[in-house]
């Protein structure tokens, strides 16, 4: 199944509010890709995103879930800033993951 | 923003129960970051042990119409029309939750009439600021914020301040700085947060925040402070003459920067950012930039923890 989350209905023109994104997360986004759905984060209409969102938004669901999460997650209308951010947030993830693997 | 030390230092914090204001008696110009510090300070010991005192010239209309005034006892002795107001700046604000916040971003930026690119970065900065306020500060009065936009220079100076706990701190639980200057260099590392010691942070902290932000003002070529405690840091303006864009680095003692930790103590947090619209660079390009630097920094401090061969 496929789940289509519009973000501009949510997190509105500019998402900043990381208590919207936690609530995302926890309440749609976690438990839909557990149960192996794909989510599609409908970026329309917004114009940006702050780090801190998108890392509260997406990097539980890399650290729990990793491959799941990067198979399922996907991200649409998504304009040159958001995708900047989102892939930052991916980068760091995988390497901060992998980091703590060691020692 | 270059004199705000000299602005620091001059500030008198012995007597926690009543704030008295005194500008120049000639001029009066004045950074968002000094009128939310005094603003913050105005909220904490009550309007009616606040007040602006001595003559205040005409330039002074300045904070009257940031609103400073109106925290104060003080009346303010200015008369104008109110429909003068249609600068391009926000008067001081106070956001105490994320739904503020929200409102703050979507409806008072505007007022700067800035165009969407340069909207987009300053709405980045205040939403990250603003937000490390409310989730780490424990500041009951919120986060105290103003900005300006000066035509001559097409800059966007921004003030924030909060009178919590304090970036050490705030810093302390996982990090036990020594002091407020290590607590705030900490605090601009990429990858540190106040709220674990693991790499990638928690689920709601990345410990990103500042450190773009510093990063945003440095490739902008301006200047970027933190007052926190005794302590300040400045990053000092990248000079024009060096051509391309400045270096990027996850150790903020490797940026150009003053330091002290000197100060008188202040209980809370000031952030004041300045941004030069000329010389904003693409938003993406500027995030990649910075994006770099952080995937390095947690590359280094991974190899930091791999098992050293032996050799005897």
């Amino acid at each position: 199944m496929k789940k289509n989350i519009k973000m501009r209905k949510i997190a509105g023109d500019f998402a900043e509010n990381k208590d919207i994104a936690k609530k995302m997360r926890i309440e749609i986004i976690m438990p839909a890709l557990s149960k192996g759905d794909e989510v599609c984060l409908d970026f329309e209409g917004v114009s940006g995103a702050t780090q801190s969102f998108v890392h509260a938004l997406i990097s539980d669901p890399i650290r729990e879930l990793r491959n799941v999460a990067f198979d399922n997650l996907v991200y649409k209308n998504a304009n040159e800033n958001i995708r900047e951010i989102i892939s930052i947030v991916y980068r760091y993830m995988q390497e901060s993951l992998d980091g703590n693997k060691v020692g | 923003m270059r004199n705000f030390k000299g602005f620091a230092e001059s500030l008198d914090l012995s007597n926690p129960g009543k704030l008295e204001i005194a500008t120049h008696d000639k001029w009066v110009t004045v950074h968002p970051a000094n009128l939310v510090i005094s603003a913050a300070l105005a909220i904490q010991v009550g309007k009616s042990n606040a007040e602006i005192i001595g003559d205040v010239p005409e330039t002074g209309r300045y904070l009257d119409r940031m609103g400073l005034f109106e925290l104060t006892q003080t009346s303010s002795p200015f008369v104008y029309q109110k429909k003068e107001e249609a600068g391009r700046f926000v008067p001081i604000k106070v956001i105490k939750t994320s739904v503020d916040q929200s409102h703050f971003i979507t409806d008072v930026i505007p007022l700067l009439h800035l165009s969407e690119k340069n909207a987009t970065v300053v709405k980045y900065i205040i939403g990250e600021l603003v937000r490390n306020v409310l989730e780490h500060s424990f500041a009951k009065n919120g986060a105290i914020v103003a900005a300006q936009y000066y035509r001559k220079t097409n800059r966007v100076s921004i003030g924030i301040c909060d009178t919590g706990i304090g970036i050490w701190k705030s810093m302390n639980t996982y990090w036990h700085p020594k002091t407020d200057i290590d607590a705030i260099k900490l605090a601009l590392t990429p990858g540190i947060t106040g709220t674990t010691r693991k790499e990638g942070g928690t689920a709601e902290n990345a410990g990103a925040g500042l450190f773009f932000i510093k990063s945003i003002a440095k490739i902008n070529r301006n200047y970027f402070v933190i007052f926190s405690g005794s302590a300040q840091y400045t990053l000092l303006k990248h000079k024009k003459r060096i051509k391309g864009m400045p270096r990027l680095y996850a150790d903020p003692a490797r940026d150009p920067h003053s330091e002290t930790n000197l100060l008188p103590s202040f209980q809370g947090t000031v952030v004041a950012v300045d941004i030069s619209l000329d010389e904003t660079p693409e938003f993406n390009d500027l995030l990649s930039s910075i994006g770099d630097v952080y995937d390095k920094a947690i590359r280094e401090r991974k190899r930091e923890k791999y098992k050293k061969p032996k050799f005897i």
